[in-house]
């Protein structure tokens, strides 16, 4: 049984500096083929002051710490069991190399299905950057199977 | 976009088969160093029978099919449900499909519905996409 006292528990803000080199490395490892996401002078010449972060590279951000997965071991849960069901993201304004962003997330639900065989985990979080300006939301759920 | 109207398709995008090099590489890009993705005798404990690719490295080569037809910045909301795991050898094709076009008082809105099928047209995530041709 999954312990749903843990809903709305909030985790500690993570800082994460947006660097060319892991934005290069993301566009890499990602087969990007557009240069605005991995040469900063194809960047400025289509209007964007440095590389570009593409839609899902603040899925880096949440794993750049000690204990990326925290809130699981919270709730009991092997990480070993856990897959990810599914993915949402709200943006509001561009990332770009030399931004620092803050990440602040927070379990928002936990439910069963299947009479309990599967446990899922809803797991929240906003991204605001240098300017306390909020850039994009995103939405994890993942399933302990 | 050329086409704004609904009913009409992205263009195709289809990746490179998936290698273990690849998910060496994401694992790395992204920080996510879930040995289920990169130590098949890891996997082989958890009742699979060799590594799985990342989702995220799927809903990432999705959203290079929407990012090839329309600026990020218009990308106001992205989401994905994931189907099925992705394994060594299979080819990704991500399509898309225009299903809701809104014309308001601050321009024009796109709904697109994606898909991410393999070589066997075994789907392995479906998502959408919202669009904001209003904005630069």
């Amino acid at each position: 049984m999954l312990d749903r006292s843990l809903i709305n528990k909030r985790y500690p803000p993570i800082s994460f500096d947006v660097e060319k080199q892991r934005l290069r490395f993301f566009a890499k490892a990602t087969g990007q083929t557009d240069p605005v996401y991995f040469d900063e002078q194809a960047a400025r010449e289509n209007g964007h002051p440095s590389i570009l972060a593409p839609p899902t590279f603040l899925t880096v951000v949440g794993h750049e710490q000690e204990k990326p997965y925290k809130y699981i071991t919270d709730l009991g849960i092997d990480f070993g069991k856990i897959l990810h069901a599914g993915q949402t993201y709200k943006y509001y304004k561009p990332v770009y190399a030399g931004d620092v962003i803050t990440m602040e997330s927070q379990i928002v639900d936990l439910y069963e299905k299947k009479n309990g065989a599967l446990q899922f985990i809803e797991f929240q979080s906003t991204y605001a950057n240098q300017d306390n300006i909020m850039v994009a939301e995103s939405l994890a759920t993942l399933v302990a199977r | 976009m050329k086409k704004l109207n609904v009913g009409d398709e992205l263009p195709e995008l289809t990746m490179r088969p998936i290698t273990r090099t690849i998910l060496a590489l994401y694992a790395g890009a992204s920080g996510d160093h879930n040995p289920i993705h990169i130590d098949q005798d890891h996997a082989k404990k958890f009742g699979l029978s060799d590594v799985i690719a990342h989702g995220m490295l799927v809903m990432s080569y999705l959203g290079q099919a929407i990012t090839n037809q329309v600026k990020q910045s218009s990308i106001t909301e992205y989401g994905v449900k994931f189907s099925s795991m992705t394994r060594i050898g299979d080819t990704l094709t991500c399509k898309g499909t225009v299903i809701d076009v809104r014309q308001t008082d601050t321009g024009k809105w796109l709904k697109i519905e994606l898909k991410v099928i393999d070589q066997n047209n075994d789907e392995k995530l479906i998502g959408f996409s919202k669009i904001a041709l209003s904005k630069s």
